[in-house]
C-alpha cells in the first residue's frame, strides 16, 4: 500500500490539531480560566491559522544548526578578544543598556508566552505561543552569553540580575511588559505580540543589530542575524492573533483598538531609550531615529494598518503627536542621561564636533535651535572643571516611569506635564496618551512601583543618593557610572591601544 | 611536539557576572551558570496580575513547597536552551532515519494484524496523554519559581510535544496518512472504558492548581507508569508477537524517559532533601497521585498486559521514590 502524500498543512493538521478534546470529567473552564474576564469573544477556536507549521522535530533541528553557528562565533570572538575590534569603547555602553534594559525584557517574554501557551484553549495558538516562549528563553541566554566576554572586559555589565529589579531607567521596560505580563491573555499577546513584536519591532532590533554591526561588534550582530528568522515567526504571530481575533467577533474590535492605543503608546514611550542610543551612543552611526521612525513605523506601519482598515481598526491615537516627537526625543532623553550620568550605570557625554554636525543635519528643524545650545553650554562647564551632574531627583510619570523630560511639541522649551486625581490622590503624567492609559486602568497603575518615589519613601537604601547607587542598585561608583571620560573603561581601552 | 598559536592576551577585569560570583566564586563560569542562575526577577513587581490577584508576576507561593534557593534544582544535564536543542536535535536525527527506514521497507506491513490493532489500541492513543503532559509542564514553566526549575520545564514540556507528534506519526504510518489510526485512537480516548480512567486522570491533572504537586503527578507518578507500562512492557509484548519494529519508532521515547527521569530525580531529592516538611508534604502529594494512577491505569494495564503488570509498574514508582529519598 503506497501511503498517499501529505501536504504540510494537513501534516501538521494531523499531527497537533486534533491532540486536544472536549473534557467529560471536570469542567474545561477550570482547565483554561482566564479566556473570558477580558471580553473577548472567541467563537471557534479552529479558525486560527497556523503561522509557522513548525514540528518539534524540525524546530530542535532548524535551532540547533544556528546554535551551532553562533556559538561558534562567541568562542572565536572571546578567544581573538573582539572586543578590540569596536569602533570605539563609547559604543559597549549601547549594549550595556541593551543587556540591562532589553535582555530582562525577553525573559519576561518568555514567561508570558508560557502563560498563555499554557491558558488559551485552542491548541494551535497554543503551541506557537509556546515556541515564542522557547526562543524569547534563547533570546535572554544568547544575549547574556554574547555580552559575558565584554563583561570580563567593560564596567557595567556585571550586575544586570540585580539592577533589572531597581534601576530608576531600568523600570521603564521592566514595568511595560509587567503590565503586560499581568494583564488578561489576549491583550498581552496583542500587547507583546503584535504592538511590540509586529509594529514596534523593528525600531528595537534592527538599530541595536545594525548598531552592532556599523561599530565592530561581531558578538552582538551575530546574535541578531541568529534570531532573525526567531523574530520573522514572532511577527507573523503577531499579525496572526489580530487577524483573527478581529474576524471572531465584531465586538473584539473595539477592545482590540483600545489595546493597540495603549501598546502603541507605551512602546513609543519605551523606543525613546532606543532614540538616544542610536542618535548619541553609536560613535558609528546607522540612520537618525526620525529616519528610523519613518521607515519602520510611518511607512510600514501605515501600510499594515491601511490593511487592517477593513476590519475596523485605525492608526494608533496620538500617531500624529509622536510624528512631531521623533524630532526630538532622542535628544532630550540623552541630555537627561548626561545630567544624571552619576546615577546611570553606563557613561554618558558630549557628543563630538561631527556628532554634532551630523544631528545639525539630521534634524534640520529642531537641533540648532533647542539642542545644539545646551551641548555647547555642557562643554564650557566640562572646560571650566565644571561638568554637570543635577542633584536633584527627576518626577516620574505614573504611567510610562520616565522623568517628566518630554515637553509639549508646540513650544519646546516647556516640559509636558499632566495630572489626575483618583481617590483624593493626584497622579502625574508625561503626556495625555500616558494620563489616558491611567484613566482606563487606575486600580492597575496606582501600583506603579516608582523609583523615586521609592527612594524618597526610604525602600531603596540610602538616605543619599550614593547609599541608593552603591547599596541598593549595587553600581559599583567611580567605575559604572559618570562621564565616559576618566573612566575606568576608557583608560583600559587606552592601554590596550598603546595610546596616552 | 604541540604547536602553540601565538594571541594576545589581555588580563580581565573579572571572571563572570556579580550574581554567579557570589554563588561560585571569582572564577570563569560555565554557560549554563551564567544562562540559568538569577536571571528571573525577583522583587518590586509593579502590578498584581488581573488572573491572580493574590501574586506577584513572580511569585513562590505559588506552591506550597518552601525552598530558601530555589537555584538549589541545578539540572543534572546542565541544559539551557543552546544545550538543550543540539541534544533533542541529535535524538531526532536518529528518529527520522529509524522513521524513515521503516516508511522506506514498508515494515508495517510485515506487522501482523494483532500487533497493529494493538499499536492502535494503546500506543497511539498517548498523544493525548503526552498533550496533557505538555500543558502540566507549560504550567510550571509559567507559574514556577526560579529559572533553573522552569526552564527545565520548559524544555519537557516542549519534549512532550513532540512526542505527541511522534505518536501521531506512528498512527499515520499504520494508515497510510489518511489519519484513520489517529481518529480511531481518539475515538478509544473518548469513549472506550479502558482509556477513561486515564482520561479523567489527565482532566483532573489539567485543574491542579498547585505547580509542584502537578511536576509531581506528571513527571514522576504518572510518566513513570506510563513509561514501564508502554514503553517496556508493551513493548517486550509486542516484540514477542513479532513486532519487534515498532521499537525503531518509540525509541526516542525511550531514550527520553532515561535522559528526563535523571532531571526529574534531582529535583524530587532536592526538595525532599531540603526539609522535614517538604518531605511530609511531597509524601502526601506522591501518595495521592499514585493511587489515583493506579486506579486509573488499572483495567488498561490489566486488559494490555495481564493482571500483574501495573503492580511490577507500581513497584518501579515505589523504587524511584524510595531512592530519592522519600518513604
Amino acid at each position: 500500500m503506497a501511503a498517499k502524500k501529505l501536504s504540510l498543512k494537513d501534516k501538521y493538521s494531523l499531527l497537533t490539531r486534533d491532540l486536544d478534546w472536549e473534557f467529560s470529567y471536570q469542567d474545561r473552564k477550570e482547565a483554561f480560566p482566564f479566556e473570558e474576564f477580558e471580553g473577548i469573544k472567541i467563537t471557534d477556536w479552529s479558525k486560527w491559522e497556523d503561522p509557522f507549521r513548525l514540528t518539534m522535530d524540525a524546530y530542535w533541528k532548524y535551532q540547533a544548526e544556528k546554535e551551532k553557528k553562533l556559538y561558534a562565533i562567541f568562542d572565536a570572538f572571546a578567544q581573538n578578544n573582539g572586543q578590540l575590534n569596536v569602533s570605539d569603547p563609547r559604543y559597549v555602553n549601547a549594549i550595556k543598556l541593551f543587556l540591562t534594559g532589553i535582555s530582562p525584557q525577553e525573559y519576561q517574554a518568555h514567561q508570558g508566552f508560557a502563560h498563555i501557551g499554557r491558558q488559551y484553549g485552542g491548541v494551535g495558538a497554543r503551541v506557537a505561543c509556546q515556541m515564542q516562549s522557547l526562543d524569547e528563553l534563547r533570546h535572554v541566554q544568547t544575549q547574556v552569553h554574547a555580552m559575558s566576554h565584554y563583561n570580563k572586559f567593560f564596567d557595567g555589565f556585571q550586575n544586570w540580575s540585580h539592577m533589572q529589579d531597581r534601576v530608576w531607567y531600568l523600570s521603564v521596560p521592566t514595568s511595560f511588559f509587567h503590565d503586560a505580563r499581568s494583564a488578561g491573555p489576549f491583550e498581552f499577546l496583542v500587547a507583546i505580540g503584535f504592538s511590540f513584536e509586529y509594529v514596534l519591532t523593528n525600531l528595537l532590533f534592527v538599530p541595536f543589530m545594525s548598531g552592532a554591526a556599523y561599530n565592530g561588534d561581531m558578538a552582538t550582530v551575530t546574535f541578531g542575524f541568529s534570531a532573525q528568522s526567531d523574530e520573522a515567526r514572532h511577527m507573523t504571530l503577531g499579525l496572526e492573533v489580530i487577524k483573527f481575533l478581529l474576524e471572531q467577533h465584531e465586538d473584539n474590535v473595539p477592545i482590540v483598538q483600545k489595546w493597540i492605543d495603549k501598546w502603541f503608546w507605551r512602546g513609543t514611550r519605551l523606543l525613546s531609550l532606543v532614540g538616544m542610543m542610536m542618535d548619541y551612543m553609536l560613535p558609528n552611526k546607522v540612520m537618525s531615529w526620525q529616519e528610523a521612525w519613518e521607515i519602520y513605523f510611518e511607512e510600514a506601519g501605515g501600510a499594515l494598518f491601511k490593511d487592517l482598515a477593513r476590519y475596523g481598526i485605525t492608526m494608533p491615537k496620538y500617531a500624529e503627536l509622536v510624528e512631531k516627537e521623533k524630532e526630538h526625543v532622542s535628544h532630550q532623553t540623552w541630555w537627561t542621561f548626561y545630567t544624571h550620568g552619576h546615577a546611570a550605570g553606563f557613561h554618558t557625554w558630549i557628543p563630538t564636533d561631527e556628532e554634532l554636525d551630523w544631528l545639525s543635519e539630521k534634524y534640520p528643524n529642531t537641533f540648532d535651535k533647542y539642542y545644539r545650545p545646551r551641548w555647547e553650554l555642557a562643554r564650557k562647564l566640562e572646560a571650566e572643571g565644571k561638568r554637570f551632574y543635577t542633584k536633584a531627583l527627576p518626577q516620574l510619570c505614573t504611567t510610562c516611569q520616565i522623568p517628566m523630560l518630554f515637553t509639549e511639541m508646540d513650544d519646546p522649551t516647556q516640559i509636558s506635564y499632566r495630572d489626575t486625581v483618583y481617590k483624593g490622590e493626584r497622579y502625574h503624567f508625561c503626556s495625555d496618551g500616558c494620563c489616558d492609559i491611567f484613566n482606563d486602568e487606575p486600580e492597575k497603575f496606582v501600583q506603579s512601583w516608582l523609583p523615586v518615589h521609592q527612594i524618597f519613601q526610604g525602600n531603596c537604601g540610602g538616605p543619599g543618593v550614593e547609599q541608593v547607587l552603591g547599596e541598593y542598585y549595587k553600581m559599583n561608583l567611580g567605575a559604572d557610572n559618570l562621564d565616559i571620560k576618566g573612566s575606568p573603561d576608557e583608560k583600559r581601552w587606552k592601554q590596550w591601544k598603546g595610546v596616552a | 611536539m604541540t604547536i602553540e598559536i601565538k594571541t594576545s592576551t589581555l588580563e580581565p577585569v573579572r571572571n563572570t557576572f556579580a550574581h554567579i560570583e557570589k554563588r561560585f566564586g571569582d572564577k570563569p563560569a560555565t554557560r549554563y551558570q551564567e544562562a540559568t542562575y538569577d536571571v528571573q526577577a525577583e522583587t518590586n513587581f509593579h502590578y498584581r496580575p488581573y488572573w491572580d490577584p493574590d501574586h506577584e508576576l513572580n511569585d513562590p507561593r505559588r506552591t506550597a513547597l518552601v525552598m530558601a534557593d530555589w537555584y538549589a534544582f541545578k539540572d543534572p544535564r546542565q541544559f539551557y536552551y543552546g544545550t538543550y536543542v543540539q541534544q533533542r536535535a541529535k535524538m531526532q536525527e536518529s528518529a527520522e532515519s529509524s522513521y524513515a527506514f521503516f516508511d522506506k521497507r514498508n515494515l508495517v506491513d510485515a506487522l501482523n494484524d494483532e500487533v497493529k490493532t494493538q499499536v492502535i489500541r494503546y500506543l497511539v492513543p498517548l498523544r493525548h496523554v503526552e498533550h496533557t503532559a505538555n500543558l502540566n509542564n507549560m504550567y510550571g514553566t509559567a507559574y514556577g519559581y526560579g529559572t533553573a526549575i522552569t526552564q527545565a520545564l520548559l524544555f519537557d514540556g516542549m519534549d512532550r510535544l513532540g512526542v505527541a507528534q511522534y505518536l501521531s506519526r506512528i498512527g499515520l504510518l499504520l494508515d497510510g496518512n489518511s489519519g484513520d489510526a489517529l481518529n480511531e485512537a481518539k475515538q478509544l480516548w473518548m469513549q472506550d472504558p479502558a482509556w477513561q480512567g486515564m482520561r479523567a486522570l489527565c482532566e483532573e491533572s489539567l485543574v491542579t492548581k498547585d505547580w509542584f504537586e502537578l511536576f509531581l503527578a506528571q513527571d514522576l507518578v504518572i510518566d513513570t507508569l506510563v513509561g514501564e507500562l508502554f514503553y517496556q512492557q508493551l513493548d517486550r509484548k509486542l516484540s514477542a508477537q513479532g513486532g519487534q519494529d515498532i521499537a525503531m519508532l518509540t525509541e526516542f521515547m525511550q531514550e527520553w524517559s532515561k535522559d528526563t527521569g535523571r532531571w526529574v530525580d534531582a529535583v524530587v531529592k532536592t526538595a525532599a532533601a531540603e526539609s522535614d516538611a517538604n518531605r511530609v508534604l511531597m509524601t502526601g502529594w506522591i501518595e495521592r497521585w499514585r493511587g489515583k494512577a493506579a486506579e486509573a491505569l488499572a483495567p488498561l494495564a490489566e486488559e494490555m498486559l495481564g493482571a500483574e503488570a501495573l503492580s511490577e509498574a507500581l513497584a518501579e514508582l515505589d523504587k524511584r521514590v524510595a531512592k530519592a529519598g522519600i518513604q
